[in-house]
């Protein structure tokens, strides 16, 4: 399955076992990166176990899971420099915190309110998540088309799954950077499903890579759940973009273990036994095995990382819960640059509104 | 930069030193033409592109020359593909650039829709300021070009439902220039319809000099007393010409162009319907949820009592607008607008 066409070729350094694959890279040799690994993924596997419980308590919207898939955004996260900008889809979490969007605000984004999309710090300049999919891609062309213009030094790194490969908002975009040489990172979280349709119904192709043939761009295969192999792949396609050296396609091979989002129910389209299967290659096992073998990592720690993820999740909830309802001024403050006279009409009336919702009286006048 | 062309050339063109505005006499197209150059010049932000603006100056050649004078860097031929072109532009916007997009005729602008309705619209609100669109997408519209199929779209309707975009529509060449140096300098994503059958048809003497018309009020065009005739587009030059003839038969009509779609002054429009009494919409487009019928029902909220008799519509049909050789069938003429402005004038 694995395309190799390219320059890079190396799909996986750590198997399902937990075993070493071939020559490792000298960056592996970093034991500190591959603890941040770890705790990441840890993290994040956690929080999402606890946004689905909140869910499922009438706390939180409808949220998309990235069970199985954490690997993916956390080699994404540490790979990204502050300079790039990063452009996800809805299964970042792992990325998105690495860039600095807080738990709380994940929260909030997934708990309806906007200001979950206005981030701080390094991720000040990334884009919110994106629900029309494939779309990001395109815009994630204009942004490193930007960076072209302008001869900086930045890539523009977009996420999308398998089934957004299928729309134009996905060709159309890789093949103007293939024209224009473009600085643009390209990482499909190829899952498996887009919502219940397989992956052999998406496309007749026998990779996603392949698609970058079309495109003049440089595509390859990496195993989604070696998060070592994702960030190797995606390092290289990162540097290579900032070298002004043109756009890549990272097909990362994974499994969603997750339904589409807990508005879903995938027990009606796929068959018990394929998740099963799917469960023995997810990545944080995979890992942690790996770094138990090398002695990194015992029990004990094991223990102390889990309360220390749990308690940073708890305090997240807890901040989350305490956040105030946005003002009703913000629905229509934040429309255009300088608010119209009709929309400032209409914020009076909608402030009006929500005083009298706020009385309790839901249907009267 | 490899062997890719479109960035090879990296040398853009240094500004010249302060000059006296030059004065030009300038169709409407031609007018685009001298605000694309002027904004560039002002503002390195400003991009443009767009398929065939660069070599080749645009089909109608509103882009022509701007890519041998700010180089293939700021001037971007695309691949044939728009909702690239637009989505494009959102990335760009989002990093600072101004790109001023054309979409080649309105009647491909709706591959383009879903990155204007649920990004460029919507892009300073759901960051909730954090990231925000100035992006410009200009496309010619409207019939009467003797154009194939596809090419004389009237659809603005769409556009200006959407909350979060600005709709600019100019009737001539002065306001072209004006209102398009406007729509890039403003800070948010502008629809820019130019219309394709005043491309050519009058000349204007503009002065260039930077200075851009308000985006968010109507142009009275034409003051009068018995009848309040509103157009936008193309439309306008027939609305005139029947002022003209309404003139002759003693009546006195006010024209207002609309210019700005969304929003809409509606302030200049009522304040001509109190004064007149009676109001007739000019307009290129099919008539259910148009930009006319919004006209319409805010004279009913607002107007009621101002009116001496029903608001009139002039319009297309509720058909696709033909073919070239039955489109006169379709678009408004002078004598649909008189006898709509009498029938007004006549109503008891």
């Amino acid at each position: 399955m694995l395309y190799t066409k390219t320059p890079y070729a190396q799909h996986q350094f750590i198997d399902t076992e937990g075993k070493a694959v071939g020559n490792l890279p000298s960056w592996m040799e970093n034991s500190e990166q591959l603890l941040r690994f770890y705790r990441t993924m840890t993290l994040i596997r956690l929080f999402d176990k606890r946004v689905v419980s909140l869910q499922r308590t009438g706390q939180m919207g409808t949220y998309a899971s990235c069970l199985g898939q954490e690997a993916i955004g956390t080699a994404i996260g540490c790979a990204l420099q502050p300079q790039d900008v990063f452009v996800p889809y809805y299964r970042d979490q792992a990325a998105q915190y690495l860039r600095g969007v807080t738990l709380p605000q994940m929260l909030q984004y997934w708990g309806g309110d906007e200001w979950g999309n206005h981030f701080t710090g390094t991720a000040a300049g990334d884009f919110p998540n994106c629900v029309p999919i494939a779309t990001q891609v395109t815009h994630a062309a204009g942004i490193a088309s930007a960076f072209k213009i302008r001869g900086e030094k930045r890539a523009a790194l977009v996420t999308c799954g398998e089934g957004a490969t299928s729309r134009g908002d996905f060709y159309e975009p890789m093949n103007l950077a293939g024209v224009w040489q473009l600085p643009l990172v390209l990482v499909v979280n190829n899952n498996q499903w887009a919502i219940s349709v397989p992956r052999h119904l998406q496309t007749g192709a026998a990779t996603i890579a392949q698609k970058a043939v079309a495109a003049g761009i440089e595509g390859f295969q990496v195993d989604g759940n070696d998060v070592c192999a994702v960030y190797d792949a995606v390092q290289y396609a990162l540097e290579k973009a900032r070298a002004g050296k043109g756009a890549t396609l990272v097909e990362a091979v994974t499994y969603r273990l997750c339904d589409h989002t807990t508005a879903d129910d995938a027990t009606r389209y796929r068959d018990h036994e394929e998740v099963s299967a799917a469960w023995l290659k997810e990545p944080v096992k995979r890992l942690q095995t790996f770094l138990h073998e090398r002695g990194l990592w015992n029990e004990q720690k094991e223990q102390q990382l889990v309360a220390e993820c749990q308690a940073e999740i708890e305090q997240g909830v807890k901040d989350f819960q305490a956040l105030p309802l946005q003002p009703v001024d913000d629905l229509f403050d934040y429309l255009f640059d300088t608010t119209p006279p009709h929309l400032i009409a209409q914020r009076e009336r909608a402030k009006q509104k929500a005083a009298r919702l706020a009385g309790g009286n839901r249907h009267g006048h | 930069m490899g062997t890719n062309g479109i960035f090879s050339n990296n040398s853009l063109q240094q500004t010249t030193g302060e000059q006296e505005p030059a004065t030009h006499v300038v169709t409407l197209v031609e007018a685009v033409n001298l605000a694309l150059a002027r904004a560039m010049q002002n503002d390195p932000a400003v991009v443009v592109l767009g398929e065939d603006v660069g070599t080749n100056g645009g089909v109608f050649r509103a882009t022509s020359g701007l890519k041998e004078r700010f180089g293939c860097r700021r001037v971007m031929d695309t691949p044939l593909a728009e909702a690239l072109i637009a989505g494009v532009s959102v990335g760009m916007a989002s990093q600072g650039l101004k790109p001023v997009a054309e979409i080649q005729f309105m009647g491909f602008i709706y591959a383009a829709v879903e990155h204007i309705v649920s990004h460029a619209a919507r892009l300073r609100h759901r960051t909730r300021g954090r990231l925000h669109c100035p992006m410009v997408l200009r496309t010619p519209f409207g019939g009467g070009i003797h154009a194939p199929e596809h090419h004389c779209e009237s659809t603005e309707a769409i556009f200006a439902h959407i909350p979060g975009i600005r709709v600019v529509v100019p009737s001539s060449p002065t306001r072209a220039y004006g209102l398009l140096l406007s729509a890039i300098e403003d800070p948010d994503p502008v629809i820019f319809l130019e219309p394709s059958r005043l491309y050519r048809m009058v000349k204007q003497e503009i002065r260039d000099d930077g200075v851009g018309l308000p985006l968010d009020t109507c142009f009275t065009l034409r003051p009068g007393k018995d009848v309040t005739l509103i157009a936008w587009g193309a439309c306008v030059h027939e609305t005139l010409q029947a002022a003209r003839e309404l003139e002759k038969r003693n009546i006195s009509a006010e024209v207002i162009d609309v210019a700005s779609l969304n929003p809409i002054d509606y302030d200049t429009l009522l304040a001509s319907v109190e004064k007149t009494g009676r109001c007739v919409i000019v307009q290129e487009a099919p008539r259910p949820c148009s930009v006319g019928s919004e006209i319409a029902s805010v004279m009913a909220e607002k107007g009621l009592l101002f009116l001496k008799a029903p608001v009139e519509r002039v319009n297309g049909f509720d058909t696709p607008i033909p073919y070239f050789r039955r489109e006169n069938i379709y678009l408004p003429d002078v004598h649909e607008i008189v006898s709509a402005a009498v029938r007004a004038l006549e109503f008891t």
